[in-house]
């Protein structure tokens, strides 16, 4: 597909065209955060940060509403009923400036919220309706380490459009049909030889990065220290169960549904959930299959490189993203612990 | 289900309540939807979220027996919130449903051969479900046995059934309770020890038991010292559940989700799990 070249000050008038159409999600500072906003103009728009937040909450937000309920209305024998009404959200969206692993978070979420299984009604209708526009990246983070998950710095998988940085602007590439009507949009020149020159640089960004991992045998040594709970104690020994770590994540799926309002009238509502608090596996009858820490914690490392794994194709369900590692209030690195269960032995 | 959002209940009216003991209740209920309810169908060990808005979703297996559609049937133990709130119901007040749910008893492996029931307390209504569909298809299936216990003869639920599963000529009814109490002319005793005096053959035999976790396991380790193969013994599991569909994470045991792969285990696939019971 062609590429062509979009100067830094033309971002503002594409922003502002594509929000014509769509609600253009994209990174902006608030306080010591870069979060996705909906943007009606490129103005605050960060592009050489990467967000601290991960761009699932455009597809999947922190809370949505799943119906309202009303009681009173009445029944055709005259009882009284209560009337649900189905909640779908509509509208196109743009995700605009996330990079290359929050686009593969993305992909991660497909496996499970919208596939041949089952389609999650509000999931696929925010994700069919939205495209993503990626920028490659060329400093990749200390904490960064998709180059151990399957990803790259300069990786287009799951994106509509890529964007390489050069200084003054960005060599743009189409990778779908939709992704080539958003780029019609955008005030632009040919990229000639700029083309080979940006994709050149974020092909070398990868160089910058430690060497991949080897995580050949997580799988299998997982098993091995699965009852070792002095293994997980040990790891788990700094966490706080703050669940930071799970609400950053770009591939953490886990919700709660709760109602809100009186039994005459409110909402029912779906919210992240943190696998991390002793709450959320926690039983009627006081038992609790994951009661202690060590326990949670080996369930979101399993999770993430054993069971996802074994039900989506080998694929992980980390994407290496590194947003845990530097958000953690307790230092917590999950590179760490998923090198000291591949490294696992037996006493 | 009848709609293609998953998570979004179908209103259903409470027909029919049953006090069962101090603290469980069942309740009969039907889809408001006439066309809905008719078209509905499920198989013997799948479950149903019950919903009261504006306290929240609880999950419950449907213990009516699929050749008996006139109602959804659900017993139901006080134990917190929703519980609490459902106990309140009254003949004609609205539930929110979504149902079936989960997996289900192979009822067509079983065919041909004999089948023991072990149920514990509550854990009495998934195995109702399938003794019931199994009685009413009586030819199918072998011998059948019911071994079922409570603490006291207070806490036994499903009085119905069992004056007429006890009267039963084509099946075995063996009732226990923890301890003497007067007036009780059936066995004292723990479930798993009664099971052993009983020693029923492994023989073309498939154990199928439920209750709470401990009676599970000393059950297990009986039908084990009786040389019952993995194979052949079925169990229910329960875990904190909110979707029912595999989504929200919070049900499952390394790979396998409850709510999904399960309730319905067989001991040979539990033990290829974590141990994270
Ligand atoms: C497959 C399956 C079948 C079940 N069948 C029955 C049945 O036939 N009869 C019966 O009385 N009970 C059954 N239970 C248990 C029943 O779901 C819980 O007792 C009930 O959810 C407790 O809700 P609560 O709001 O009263 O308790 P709270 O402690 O107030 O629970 C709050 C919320 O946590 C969740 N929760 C808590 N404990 C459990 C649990 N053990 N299982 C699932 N979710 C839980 C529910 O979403 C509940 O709304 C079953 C559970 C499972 C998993
Ligand atoms: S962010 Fe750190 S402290 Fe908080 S739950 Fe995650 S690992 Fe534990
Ligand atoms: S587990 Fe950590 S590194 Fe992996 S995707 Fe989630 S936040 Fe990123
Ligand atoms: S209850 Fe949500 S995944 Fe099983």
């Amino acid at each position: 597909m062609n590429n062509i070249f979009i100067l830094r000050k033309d971002i503002d008038p594409w922003i502002k065209r594509m929000a014509e159409e769509r609600t253009v999600f994209a990174p902006v500072h608030e306080g010591d955060a870069v979060v996705y906003r909906a943007c009606d103009s490129g103005l605050r728009v960060e592009l050489d940060t990467m967000p601290t937040t991960s761009p699932k909450e455009i597809v999947f937000p922190q809370n949505e509403t799943l119906l309202t309920y009303t009681r009173g209305s009445g029944n055709e024998d005259g009882s009284v009923g209560v009337e649900t009404t189905e909640t779908l959200p509509s509208g196109k969206a743009v995700i605009f400036g996330t990079r290359p692993c929050g686009a593969r978070g993305l992909l991660i979420f497909d496996q499970v919220y919208n596939n041949e299984r089952i389609r999650d009604a509000y999931y696929a209708a925010r994700r069919e309706n939205t495209l993503t526009i990626t920028i490659a990246c060329n400093r990749p983070r200390p904490t960064c380490f998709c180059n151990s998950v399957g990803g790259a710095p300069d990786d287009s998988k799951g994106s509509d459009i890529m964007l390489y940085p050069l200084d003054d602007g960005f060599v743009a590439e189409a990778l779908t049909s939709g992704g080539e009507e958003l780029l019609a949009l955008a005030p632009s020149s040919p990229a000639g030889e700029k083309a080979v020159k940006a994709k050149a640089k974020a092909g070398q960004a990868i160089e910058t990065m430690g060497s991949p991992m080897d995580l050949s045998e997580v799988r299998k040594k997982f098993d091995l220290c699965f009852t070792d709970l002095a293994f997980w104690e040990k790891h788990s020994g700094k966490c706080l169960s703050c669940g930071i770590c799970t609400y950053l994540c770009p591939t953490c799926y886990c919700f709660n549904i709760t109602d809100e309002g009186s039994e005459e009238k409110g909402k029912r509502l779906r919210s992240w959930d943190n696998c991390m608090s002793f709450n959320f596996t926690a039983e009627a009858s006081g038992h609790n299959p994951r009661s202690a820490k060590a326990m949670r914690l080996r369930n979101r490392i399993g999770h993430k490189f054993v069971y996802y794994p074994e039900l989506h194709e080998d694929r992980l369900a980390c994407c290496g993203c590194g947003r845990c590692i530097t958000a953690c209030p307790s230092s917590v690195d999950i590179r760490n612990i998923v090198k000291a269960v591949q490294e696992y032995s037996h006493e | 289900m009848s709609n293609n959002n998953q998570l979004l209940p179908q209103m259903a009216t409470v027909i029919e309540i049953v006090n069962e003991t101090a603290n469980i209740k069942t309740f009969r209920i039907r889809l408001n939807d006439k066309a809905a309810m008719n078209s509905l169908t499920f198989k013997p060990g799948q479950v149903g979220q019950l919903s009261l808005f504006g306290i929240g979703e609880s999950t419950f297996v449907i213990n009516s027996s699929p050749t008996r559609m006139e109602y959804l049937q659900f017993s139901i133990l006080k134990v917190g919130e929703v519980t609490q709130k459902l106990h309140q119901l009254k003949v004609g007040d609205q539930i929110g449903v979504r149902a079936p749910l989960g997996n289900a008893f192979p009822c067509e492996k079983m065919k041909g051969k004999d089948i023991l029931f072990i149920g514990g307390g509550i854990g009495m209504a998934p195995l109702r479900t399938l003794l019931v569909y199994m009685l009413d298809n009586r030819d199918d299936y072998g011998k059948i046995t019911l071994l079922y216990g409570g603490r006291s003869p207070g806490d036994m639920a499903f009085q119905e059934d069992l004056h007429e599963w006890t009267s039963r000529k084509d099946m075995e009814t063996v009732l226990t309770i923890d301890n003497p109490f007067e007036g009780w002319d059936f066995e004292v005793g723990l479930i798993p020890n009664i099971l052993l005096d009983m020693a029923p053959s492994p023989e073309n035999c498939v154990a199928v038991t439920c209750g709470p976790p401990i009676m599970i396991k000393f059950t297990i380790n009986a039908l084990k010292k009786l040389s019952f193969p993995d194979e052949a013994i079925l169990t229910t599991l329960e875990r904190r559940m909110k979707c029912g569909v595999g989504l929200c994470g919070r049900c499952n045991i390394g790979e396998k989700y409850v709510c999904v792969d399960g309730p319905v285990f067989t001991w040979a696939e539990l033990k290829l799990l974590p141990s994270e019971l």
